[in-house]
């Protein structure tokens, strides 16, 4: 890959107009590079889930530019006319509390990000369920998700956010609601992911027991990078 | 994989509840066509079963039905004498309190000519009547049974048949005797009272009046042109059975009619808003699934079809259970219930389409969730 997986250029977000406006983004530049983990850390109200909605294309920018894989997706407006889709391809999400549809069990809920994306249910199970043994959660892999304990469940979550072979994978406090243990483990298998995939991933958290398991920490207040920290060495 | 099917799978006990609940709402609108039909039904029972062409009634009057006629007995000669008149029976009707094995009943109490028309087409039991006096043919909705006997007026009365379906426009079941009995029964004035009469000179002899008198014609009659003739007659008027019958569903059960459409309207708007509503907080259960959903990328038409299927489903259910429950209990209503496969299915058509309609709001606001609900705590 010539470039960056993900490149956020200037980039700007404001809420509301007038003397109301809220900028809860200003001039950001970041990057991240294919098989390279980020940590985006700040206290609330520092713009870490407006820079990651923004990157996932839920929210639009004021300003700047976005690019995804290479391929612009926002300048001046949305480059890109399916944004759905483009979730669907190229980014995997992996959320606090790990967002498991309660409805469909292990296997299913993992295939079910393949099946969106046309492929026939038997391949996407097939798939799902190499993905959940090479995760280690293989054996629960018909467990409906009320079933599955924490760190269960939020392997379950990364093996959807994998199942597409996304380049980008977005984490919102992915170990917000494991022990210290369990996160290390969750971090260590993102970072083996992000190496064998060559995935651009990119987390926020609060969490400093996980920070030496990033290979550069980016520090956002009030709505500004402060500081970019590369891992210790 | 079926998002819609693995949702209720998930909450089973808690669908099928809601569609039992539905079903009962359904049941009652469904119920509710079926005795709207069941008048019409039953204000026509008694006109189809007699199979006449052509009723003769009291000049000026729409009787017997819509108004009271009184002719004489000796007209039944005179109508079929007319051209074009295959038979003709004088008949006799007048709603009756008698005293029945089981207690009071309400009945309509027809009288005729046995081998004239004016008798039941069909017996279901027993036979029909002969010569002999004092008896009658009930239908199965009095409970009289085989051998019973009525206590009618001052006379007793024995049933020696049975019929099935025939009522009055009122829902009273109809009890068939011969003439000369219901005449008496009818216009006969007690002892005392006739001796009175007798004394005033005012009548009180000759019981020799009927209510119509029913002709049936040959194949190749004009009705109307048979009923012209009859209108030459000043005292007699006539109508087709084809004016009989609209005079019975327009005019006779009509208040009852338009009162029990508009209920069954009313019924079907309430069950369309307790079904949008159903299905409104069966999606906003879901918001931060579908909002998931969204997130990971799936399109608008995976979200309409979660929520449409969920709202056939459940409409499909409760109609089906609606269906079960009318058609196990409908032998329990005091009046007809007439639901055939056109009613159901038409009322299939109609719970699919608010199903569809109730469901629109729905799929407005699931489209409506934000992606980035799935985010956060």
């Amino acid at each position: 890959m010539a470039g960056p997986l993900v490149q956020v250029e200037k980039l700007c977000k404001t809420f509301g107009a007038g003397e109301t406006a809220v900028r809860a983004l200003a001039d950001v530049d970041l990057q991240v590079g294919a098989g390279e983990v980020v940590g985006l850390k700040g206290p609330s109200g520092s713009g870490k889930s407006t820079l990651l909605n923004l990157i996932a294309c839920i929210q639009e920018p004021t300003a700047g530019k976005l690019s995804i894989g290479g391929e612009t997706v926002w300048e001046g407006h949305w480059r890109v006319p399916d944004l759905r889709r483009l979730r669907r391809e190229r980014i995997g999400f992996i959320f606090q509390f790990h967002n498991l549809l309660p409805f469909l069990n292990a296997i299913d809920n993992v295939a079910l990000a393949m099946t969106l994306d046309g492929v026939d249910r038997t391949t996407a199970r097939q798939r799902a369920g190499a993905l959940l043994d090479y995760l280690q959660v293989g054996k629960r892999a018909s467990a409906m998700p009320s079933r599955l304990s924490g760190g269960e469940a939020q392997r379950v979550a990364i093996a959807r956010a994998l199942v597409n072979r996304p380049q980008v994978i977005l984490a919102d406090e992915p170990t917000a609601a494991l022990d210290s243990e369990r996160a290390r483990v969750v971090m260590d298998l993102l970072r083996q992911v992000a190496r064998e995939q060559q995935a651009a991933i990119l987390v926020v958290t609060h969490d400093e027991k996980i920070f030496d398991r990033f290979d550069r920490m980016v520090a956002l207040r009030d709505g500004r990078i402060e500081q970019e920290q590369p891992r210790a060495a | 994989m079926n998002l819609a099917l693995a949702d209720i799978r998930h909450k089973l006990g808690r669908f099928v509840l809601t569609c039992l609940g539905l079903g009962l709402l359904m049941a009652v609108a469904l119920s509710m066509v079926g005795i709207y039909q069941g008048v019409v039904t039953e204000a026509l029972a008694l006109s189809r079963s007699l199979r006449a062409d052509l009723w003769v009634v009291e000049s000026g009057t729409r009787g017997p039905f819509a108004e009271a006629s009184r002719i004489p007995g000796d007209v039944r000669e005179m109508v079929a004498r007319l051209p074009g008149v295959a038979a003709a029976g004088a008949i006799t009707l007048r709603t009756a309190e008698a005293q029945a094995p089981q207690g009071t009943i309400r009945v309509q109490v027809i009288g005729y000519e046995p081998g004239r028309p004016g008798g039941p087409s069909v017996i279901a039991t027993g036979r029909g009547l002969g010569g002999t006096r004092f008896e009658i043919v009930a239908d199965a909705r009095s409970g009289l049974p085989l051998g019973a006997t009525l206590l009618l007026g001052r006379y007793r009365y024995h049933v020696v048949g049975t019929t099935r379906g025939l009522v009055a426009s009122g829902g009273d079941p109809l009890i068939f005797m011969q003439l000369r009995d219901s005449q008496d029964l009818q216009f006969r004035l007690a002892p005392a009272a006739a001796r009175r009469a007798i004394a005033a000179s005012t009548g009180g002899g000759s019981t020799d009046t009927v209510n119509a008198i029913i002709a049936r014609l040959h194949p190749d009659a004009d009705p109307a042109l048979v009923a012209e003739t009859a209108l030459r007659w000043k005292h007699l008027a006539a109508l087709t059975d084809q004016e009989q019958s609209d005079l019975l569903t327009l005019s006779v059960v009509n208040r009852a009619r338009v009162q029990l459409g508009m209920f069954t309207v009313v019924l079907l708007f309430v069950s369309a808003v307790i079904i949008a509503l159903i299905i409104y907080t069966m999606t906003m259960d879901k918001l931060r699934e579908i909002a998931t959903l969204k997130l990971i990328g799936a399109p608008d038409r995976t979200i309409i079809g979660l929520v449409l299927q969920q709202a056939l489903l459940l409409g499909g259910v409760a109609y089906v259970a609606a269906v079960a429950i009318v058609f196990s209990a409908r032998d329990v209503f005091p009046r007809t219930v007439a639901l055939g496969p056109a009613e159901v299915a038409v009322m299939a058509v109609v719970v699919a389409v608010i199903c569809l309609l109730g469901s629109l709001v729905s799929i407005r606001a699931a489209l409506r969730i934000e992606p980035q609900q799935a985010l956060g705590g």
